[in-house]
């Protein structure tokens, strides 16, 4: 069975999903409901979510590094606003920014 | 003399203490009580044993290669890129294939190589666990895995910086790379000035596991 291709081109900007389920979550709290920008595609890997819990037939998931401004990520960023922190998240966290071109 | 459990009475040489004082006892590794996961991973351990999946011996040896990992497999990486620009764009490009030009394994987890530069600084950190480098790093300091260091060093990374003894310069960018799933990363620090006639050993040895994580710089001399 062929994957889909990724959604998500690098320097798209995507918006993480802003839920809160429970269980054994890779995506930080911190950049819940944020906009960042794709900065690479890492691969397909197993989906952690599934994993954690001994699903050995857990599904393979795009990973992507998602560039954040560090300023948008805290409103009272005292550093440069060209600070960035880049994180590691699954697609299926990741949505379009409406407005935006797809 | 009166010999309170677990104190021993011992001898100062040369200060003037009380002969008979007594140190409280240092508990044992055994005194702590077990937590749910140790009793856990011994019951384990003894099954896989027991079952003949691995024998004692092949756990052992695999503990001691772990153990035996160290930040100098990434030092010598760098030296190298350091003194090789092909290989420092192969190190960038694909850390997996370039370590194994010098025979260094890289482990099954991909390591991304970020290179520091005069207008952007990396810094490593993750925040939900202790996701670290391994293979080329050996095993993380204890401040890695502290909540003070995984929570403050994407908030406030100069600050954090700072209590490491890395002063930027204020138009110095930094980039935190939050090692939250399958990627795990290794900064290759700017060679410093003063080692331009260093050789790849000794650049090497300029190379300190925490400039490869990015808390500090390194420095010849």
């Amino acid at each position: 069975m062929s994957s889909p291709a990724p959604r998500f081109a690098p320097g798209t900007r995507v918006r993480v999903h802003e839920r809160f389920p429970p269980g054994h979550v890779r995506t930080p709290w911190y950049c819940r409901g944020k906009i960042g920008e794709v900065e690479r595609i890492c691969g397909r890997f197993r989906n952690p979510e599934q994993l954690a819990y001994g699903n050995r037939e857990a599904t393979q998931e795009v990973l992507y590094r998602v560039g954040f401004a560090s300023a948008s990520l805290w409103p009272d960023y005292g550093g440069s606003e060209h600070d960035c922190v880049e994180i590691e998240i699954y697609e299926h966290w990741l949505e379009p920014v409406s407005g935006d071109t797809a | 003399m009166n010999e309170p459990a677990g104190g021993h009475p011992h001898e100062h040489g040369g200060y003037d203490v009380d002969p008979t004082h007594h140190h409280p006892p240092q508990p044992d590794l055994e005194d702590t009580p077990l937590a749910r996961h140790q009793v856990m991973q011994m019951a384990v351990t003894s099954l896989l044993i027991e079952k003949g999946i691995f024998s004692g011996d092949d756990m052992r040896a695999q503990v001691e290669r772990m153990d035996g990992l160290n930040p100098g497999l990434g030092a010598r990486l760098v030296a190298r890129a350091w003194t090789d620009h092909g290989f420092r764009q192969r190190l960038l490009a694909d850390s997996k294939d370039a370590a194994a030009e010098l025979g260094i394994d890289t482990g099954p987890i991909p390591i991304l190589v970020m290179e520091n530069t005069p207008e952007t600084h990396n810094l490593v950190v993750c925040t939900l666990c202790s996701c670290y480098p391994k293979f080329l790093l050996g095993v993380p300091p204890d401040w890695y895995k502290s909540r003070n260091y995984r929570s403050r060093a994407v908030r406030e990374p100069r600050k954090v910086l700072a209590e490491f003894g890395t002063e930027l310069a204020p138009d110095v960018a930094i980039r935190v790379h939050d090692s939250t799933a399958d990627m795990r990363y290794m900064i290759l620090p700017i060679r410093p000035t003063g080692s331009e006639g260093m050789g790849e050993e000794e650049l090497a040895g300029l190379v300190t596991r925490d400039s490869l994580v990015g808390v500090a710089v390194p420095r010849a001399g």
